[in-house]
């Protein structure tokens, strides 16, 4: 009897052994690279905050060990004493915040209301708008900023040309300095009391021509669901078109953009491509964002330990603004499914 | 993190992409057409907005066929007088001051797209089918720890990696290799920064594939390696197509590693390098017409693809495809 269940259960107990391991045969290939090229980079980072780490510890012939500094570096970054002229981290936090945060509001209103427009029953070429509205989506980011720069360059470029073109239609001479803007690298704030540099207009610019189809196509997806009948009730009752599109649009559109427009926000917070090839930060520094300015703490000044010290910051404003949003979506959740 | 979640969950964003058509609604039943005066103003709008988003498009078209070589292009035209495809021939040739042609560029952009996102995608799928079929302990904590790295930007992981490679060195006699400052040491950065999104991204299409024919293999004594190779594979082949491109999209147009590694060697220059360095302040010698030209090289090839595929390629677009 003993011998047979033996002999029974060794096949079996091999089987369940298999069951146990075969999935993190799967993972391990993946694993194993992660852990090389980003798990461990990222603790190596950590430790690279706490120390003076500079080029001189990274170069080819007997490279210096780099003692150790503790929180010196992260103490640098936060009382804005690097030597780096107009860093200031506060603003910088401030401005990368409000950055993401007005873009994602124009995204989401023009998306939404591009996307009602283009439901509309009985409109004529909806499906060549649609094609070609996905247009900016289809460009490579990095030739997007690049082109925007060039556009917004104050001599001969684009966007000065078009205001000379419609003010000439008013009778108003292209000479006007209001047609020759200095987009990019003006230092006097366009409006006063409000301290944003003309350039984060330029930005925004750009970035809404970017942002904006990608927000329709979300938004169209979610106007499709919406039952036809629930109009016609409201239209019996006698609804206006705001109320149909308070009551009806707004609540169904609701459980699918706040999710995509936080995730927009995470996106565009970390938007390395504007900032860093249409501005380059101009001007002094101003429409620097976290990414690109730890990008220029180790590429231009290889202060790497400086930079790394950076970037747990910037990992824990991260992890803050995702906690706070997914608060915010939990709390909004009656809305969804 | 729910937020991904939901985008991908169910939302449809092909929606969008079927022109016109509405689920179980024929074409002519409720498409009642629009009153004259209501339709001339929502075209007008329409035409506006178009007139937006073309005009980067045509502009840069536009200088790229100037013939007398601007560095201040005089006005809006979209063909200007005696249009050429002389710039063209110029940046084929010899986009910068550099001693490398537009091919060699292309081929070492080639390389770092083709090679890091085959890697991402060849051992994301495993690992994907992995989270998306089997159980195992530590599940939730590893996907929470891929959501995390998917979500920060690649600028977090490139300091400590440019420093880690940077001490994987060869010699031959008086010829160095080092890891940090080749093609294949920005590849595996781009790799980094690739890999969670594979795995999401393929994670999400095997979630939504019916898990019958799998069990109907298994009733037939398939092994899990058989149902893999056999069911699973073949029926992912648009999803791991489509976070092929998005991979290579992103090895295409890499920047940042690109700069940061191998910016000092001007024969491992990629097509990005090239065109930052036509814009901006180290180009005053540039006429726009051949920035313009090469802007539109570089982009044509791969905004073709995305144009035409773009009904599969937007969705996971929505969940992170693009990695500032």
């Amino acid at each position: 009897m003993a011998t047979t269940t033996a002999v029974l259960s060794a096949p079996r107990k091999r089987r369940q052994w298999r069951r146990t391991l075969q999935p993190y045969l799967y993972l391990l290939p993946a694993l194993a690279v992660m852990a090389i090229i980003t798990f461990y980079p990222l603790g190596y980072q950590v430790w690279m905050s706490f120390h003076e780490f500079s080029v001189k510890n990274i170069r080819v012939n007997n490279p210096e060990p780099a003692p150790f500094i503790g929180l010196e570096n992260y103490v640098r970054i936060a009382t804005s004493q690097l030597q780096i002229p107009n860093f200031e981290f506060v603003r910088l936090v401030l401005f990368n915040l409000w950055w993401a945060l007005s873009n994602v509001v124009v995204h989401v209103i023009l998306g939404v209301l591009i996307a009602v427009l283009l439901n509309t029953k009985g409109l004529l070429f909806r499906g060549f708008y649609r094609a070609l509205f996905i247009l900016p989506v289809v460009i490579p980011s990095i030739i997007v900023a690049t082109v925007w720069r060039n556009m917004f360059t104050p001599d001969g470029g684009a966007v000065n040309y078009a205001l000379q073109t419609v003010g000439s239609w008013f009778g108003l001479p292209a000479t006007l300095p209001a047609f020759n803007l200095d987009w990019l690298r003006q230092p006097d704030d366009p409006i006063p009391f409000i301290p944003l540099p003309l350039a984060y207009f330029a930005m925004i610019t750009a970035n809404t021509w970017l942002g904006w189809p990608l927000n329709a196509v979300v938004a169209t997806g979610a106007l499709q669901s919406i039952p036809g009948d629930l109009y016609e009730a409201a239209e019996m009752d006698g609804a206006s078109w705001w109320q149909k599109f308070r009551n009806i649009t707004i609540v169904y559109l609701r459980p699918a953009m706040l999710p995509y427009a936080i995730y927009g926000f995470v996106i565009t917070f970390n938007l390395f491509f504007l900032p860093f090839f249409m501005t380059a930060g101009e001007p002094f520094g101003r429409t620097e964002i976290l990414v690109t300015q730890a990008y220029r703490l180790a590429n231009d000044r290889q202060l790497y330990g400086v930079a790394a010290a950076f970037c747990v910051y910037l990992f824990f404003l991260l992890l803050i603004v995702t906690l706070i949003t997914n608060k915010f979506a939990a709390a909004t959740k009656s809305y969804a499914d | 993190m729910s937020t991904i979640n939901d985008v991908r969950r169910g939302r449809d964003v092909t929606a969008y992409f079927r022109f016109g058509r509405r689920v179980g609604a024929r074409r002519g039943e409720d498409e009642k057409p629009l009153p004259w005066g209501k339709q001339i103003v929502l075209q007008l709008i329409l035409i506006f907005i178009s007139f937006t988003v073309l005009f980067p498009i045509l502009w840069i078209f536009s200088i790229s066929v100037d013939p007398r070589g601007l560095f201040r292009p005089e006005g809006l035209n979209l063909i200007p007088p005696g249009a050429t495809l002389a710039a063209y021939q110029k940046v084929l040739a010899q986009p910068t001051s550099n001693p490398i042609s537009f091919i060699e560029l292309m081929l070492n952009s080639l390389k770092i797209a083709l090679g890091s996102s085959a890697v991402a995608v060849g051992l994301g799928v495993t690992a994907a089918y992995a989270f998306s079929r089997l159980k195992f302990r530590g599940r939730e904590a590893l996907m929470i720890g891929i959501l995390g790295v998917l979500m920060l930007p690649s600028v977090a992981t490139i300091i400590p990696l440019y420093v880690f490679l940077n001490q994987f060195r060869i010699e031959f006699g008086d010829l160095t290799f080092n890891l940090r400052a080749s093609l294949v040491g920005v590849s595996l950065a781009v790799v980094s920064s690739q890999l969670p999104f594979a795995i999401w991204n393929l994670k999400g299409y095997l979630d939504t594939i019916p898990r019958d024919l799998e069990e109907a293999a298994s009733v037939d004594g398939a092994t899990q390696n058989q149902i893999f190779t056999r069911v699973v594979l073949p029926l992912a082949t648009p999803a791991i197509a489509v976070t092929g491109f998005l991979g290579f999209l992103g090895g295409w147009t890499e920047y940042l590693t690109c700069f940061m590694f191998i910016g000092g060697t001007v024969s491992d220059w990629t097509l990005s390098i090239a065109l930052n360095s036509m814009v901006g302040q180290y180009a005053r010698n540039t006429p726009w017409s051949e920035f313009a030209a090469f802007a539109i090289l570089f982009a044509l090839p791969v905004s073709l693809v995305f144009f035409f595929f773009q009904r599969f390629l937007v969705g996971g677009l929505a969940v992170g495809g693009v990695k500032g």
